[in-house]
């Protein structure tokens, strides 16, 4: 799992790439964290993200209950079909209120 | 629609006709006595179940048409309406339509324009009683099927509690995974993810799983099967199944379990649709009042019951949905519903085991093997039992057949306008579910014959001085290994006359013929017979007499009249209970063996010297009685040497006696009755075949034929 930040005014954009597994997730969380407390307006785009199981699942429902608590905006975005396959397993897309893209375009623009 | 659903649709349409079945004795019952409100119930529970399953097997004629019934049946139900005869009749003719919208799907056609305009007729009178339009199409089919006052709380759907234990990850297991396996096993309606336990950021491990599901799943696999599919993750989650229909007290002792509070979980439960919003404040505000009193709170399930006072109204609404799921449940405890392929092949099975446990016994004995006889003695007593518990399991109770009659009485006395009365006796009289199956057809024209026919119109019987109201009885019991079936009715009785005129038209009988009034009764069954005023529209539906006959002839039956004139008449079909197995009487003759019914056998007497020398003698005088003989060996032609000597076996049917001459007598045989093959199927005086221990062929005697032939030998050629 890679992670690559970009600065777009007030925001902060940050890329994931890989799978977002329990292989990762111990990196993962202190590195997601530290983010959190760099900007107030984060945005995790989620099209290279290849594979999510329980764990990652997890991180993203912390890194949003931490964000709020936190009075900071957090919206995923751009999510990739694996993600959109395990959020709709578990009925958790309404939770995040982001809005999902149609999956043939998530898709595209995870291969471009 | 795909109809790819196989074996649950057949099971929807076996209960569904069973349902039809109990919302039609219902409906005849609140004609007699409209105020019956447990058969308001009855019925209403009927259609509403159907209902629900054609909503879950996307038969959307079906639930369309059944719900406005079902309207109209609440609005009986809340005493809104009065049942009037007119309400009765239309809800019989709506339930036929449902019938006949399950047998249009059962066969896969599409609804002919027929059926959709009495549908839509029946709609519109139903919509009378709504005392509106009624409401379009559409609107209705998009109505929700579940819970519309119902026992239960939703229809079909399990309802799976999931907490995994922290270290599910660790050992390399994925949540995920199992929750994408369950949903193979049906679909998965709703799912909730519970993010309750994760801890704060800080205490966070991202190795360990917080999670846990509320999941709603519909599938027809059971409880075991669901349990599997969480086999490896047994010992580290917490699983709770609720099966469909579970009680709100289920859910509430569920919530109880949980580790999450009860009103967020209690909440979940109202989004997954497990239950209504008015379900769980009620029984969270008893709870709340509970534990207000008490220091330990009881389980909530156990407060609905016992806080009568405090809420009586909620109560006793859970009260009855628990007493009948309650009712439910211990009626599936009772019975296991089995295909009858299955009973068949283990009689079938059984049957072999007979004859290879007789064929044991028959080594035993001809190796003079005494303590080998012995156990093959004990063996076959079990085997015995073995088959009598058998053919038991296919026994069914006449009762459901004769019930049957009720609306066919009722619909036939509406039509020919006379008033007639059902009698049912002996409905608990068991017998073979495959002749029950069969006996249906002739038992039906003869019940319409007797109310066509037997009763006369109120005027004439008032005029004969009988009461206006005519009789009609169906009674069944056992007689000697068989079961009598009898329709009698206290109508004029056959007219002897008439037959006599028309047999002779028909050239049956001679002039100067002098007939037995049963040999008269007789000839209606002969193909072709009707008198003139016999037809009428209800004789129709192709069954005649002579295949009435032919039906209860091929199920190894008889059938007789008794006739009284203007007293009544009887007719009185005698069945054997089984056609599979029997116990048999074996008896040798030439080289052959013929299988007598051992219920049939009444005694054994040797056939004195003087007796059997005299060929032309076809009587025996048997203690004063004259006893008609029928010679085995000549009557079937069988060549082979004389025995010395010859012995008589005296059998009984319908009432008769007749002798069997035979050489020799071997005694009592469990035989396994084989249908002979089509090529053997007109011979008669034998109605199936058996093989012996030694794996030598018998014949079984079909001994109300030879006793007609043997009467026929012997009055001088009456009968033609």
């Amino acid at each position: 799992m890679e992670l690559s930040q970009e600065r777009r005014e007030n925001r902060l954009c940050l890329q994931a790439v890989g799978e977002m597994t329990i292989y990762s997730a111990a990196e993962l969380k202190p590195a997601l964290l530290e983010v959190l407390g760099r900007s107030d307006e984060i945005e995790i785009d989620l099209s290279g993200v290849s594979e999510l199981d329980t764990s990652g699942v997890q991180l993203l429902i912390l890194m949003k209950r931490e964000a709020a608590v936190a009075g900071k905006a957090l919206t995923l975005s751009r999510h990739s079909q694996a993600v959109l396959e395990v959020f709709e397993l578990l009925g958790l897309g309404s939770w995040f209120g982001d809005p999902q893209l149609l999956p043939a375009d998530a898709t595209g623009r995870a291969a471009a | 629609m795909s109809l790819d659903l196989g074996d649950a649709l057949q099971t929807f349409f076996a209960e569904s006709r069973s349902l039809l079945q109990e919302m039609e004795e219902g409906l005849l019952r609140l004609e007699t006595a409209p105020d019956d409100a447990e058969a308001v119930n009855a019925v209403f529970r009927a259609a509403h179940t159907i209902k629900g399953s054609s909503g879950l097997f996307g038969l959307d004629d079906i639930v369309a048409f059944t719900h406005k019934a079902e309207n109209v049946l609440d609005r009986v139900r809340n005493n809104e309406l009065a049942l009037t005869e007119d309400l009765v009749g239309l809800f019989l003719g709506c339930r036929d339509h449902i019938e006949r919208l399950l047998d249009i799907t059962a066969d896969g056609v599409e609804m002919d324009a027929a059926t959709r305009q009495q549908g839509e007729a029946l709609a519109s009178q139903l919509g009378q009683y709504m005392g509106q339009p009624a409401p379009t199409l559409p609107a209705e089919t998009n109505e929700p099927v579940q819970s519309v006052g119902g026992g239960r709380v939703a229809d079909d759907t399990w309802h799976i509690s999931l907490r995994f234990g922290q270290d599910v990850l660790k050992n390399g297991m994925d949540p995920l995974s199992f929750l994408r396996y369950l949903g193979t096993l049906g679909e998965i309606v709703h799912l909730t993810t519970l993010d309750d336990a994760l801890p704060g950021a800080r205490e966070m491990d991202p190795e360990c799983c917080y999670l846990g599901f509320e999941i709603r799943l519909s599938t027809e696999a059971d409880k075991a099967r669901i349990e599997g599919v969480f086999e490896f993750v047994r010992d580290d989650c917490q699983l709770h199944i609720l099966p469909p229909g579970s009680r709100v007290a289920d859910y509430i002792d569920l919530i109880e379990a949980l580790p999450e509070n009860n009103i967020r979980l209690g909440e979940i439960l109202v989004a997954c649709g497990a239950m209504t919003q008015r379900e769980l404040d009620e029984s969270l505000a008893l709870q709340a009042c509970e534990s207000a009193r008490q220091e330990s709170p009881q389980p909530l399930g156990e407060i609905l019951v016992k806080r009568q006072i405090v809420q009586p109204e909620l109560v006793d609404a859970a009260l009855t949905k628990q007493k009948e799921a309650r009712h439910r449940q211990a009626q599936e405890a009772r019975f296991v519903r089995v295909h009858a392929d299955k009973l068949d092949s283990l009689i079938n099975l059984v049957g072999e085991l007979v004859i290879a446990g007789a064929g044991v016994g028959l080594m035993a004995a001809r190796n003079k093997d005494g303590a080998m006889m012995e156990s093959v003695s004990g063996m076959a007593r079990l085997v015995e039992d073995i088959r009598d518990g058998a053919m038991r399991l296919r026994m069914v109770e006449i009762g459901e057949t004769f019930n049957r009659f009720r609306r066919v009485v009722r619909d036939v006395s509406k039509e020919i306008g006379k008033d007639i009365e059902l009698v049912i006796g002996g409905a608990e009289t068991e017998l073979d579910k495959t002749v029950v199956e069969k006996i249906g057809d002739p038992l039906t024209h003869l019940v319409r014959n007797a109310m066509d026919h037997g009763i006369e119109s109120a005027d004439v019987r008032l005029a004969r001085g009988k009461p206006a109201k005519g009789t009609l009885q169906l009674n069944a019991y056992h007689e000697s290994g068989g079961i009598v079936i009898e329709v009698v009715d206290d109508g004029g009785g056959l007219n002897r006359e008439r037959i006599l005129a028309k047999a002779r038209d028909k050239g049956l009988i001679q002039a100067g013929d002098n007939l037995a009034d049963r040999d008269v009764w007789n000839l209606i069954f002969e193909p072709g017979f009707s008198t003139a005023e016999q037809v009428s529209n209800l004789s129709g539906r192709g069954v005649g007499m002579d295949v009435v006959r032919r039906n209860i002839e091929a199920l190894r039956g008889t059938v007789e009249i008794g006739s009284r004139e203007g007293v009544g008449s009887t007719f009185r079909i005698r069945l054997p209970l089984t056609l599979a197995i029997i116990d048999g009487f074996l008896m040798g003759v030439a080289e052959s063996h013929y299988v007598v019914p051992l219920d049939m056998v009444l005694e054994c007497v040797e056939l004195s010297a003087s007796a059997s020398r005299n060929e032309g003698c076809d009587y025996l005088n048997l203690r004063g009685e004259v006893l008609p003989l029928l010679r085995v060996k000549e009557h079937f032609n069988l060549k082979g040497r004389s025995s010395r000597r010859e012995n008589v076996v005296v059998v009984t049917a319908a009432g008769r006696k007749a002798g069997l001459v035979v050489d020799e007598l071997k005694g009592e045989f469990q035989a396994v009755i084989k249908p002979l093959g089509t090529l053997f199927e007109r011979i008669r005086g034998i109605s199936g075949s058996t093989i012996l221990g030694s794996g030598e062929v018998a014949l079984v005697l079909d001994v109300p034929a030879l006793q007609d032939e043997a009467a026929r030998a012997g009055s001088s050629g009456v009968m033609v």
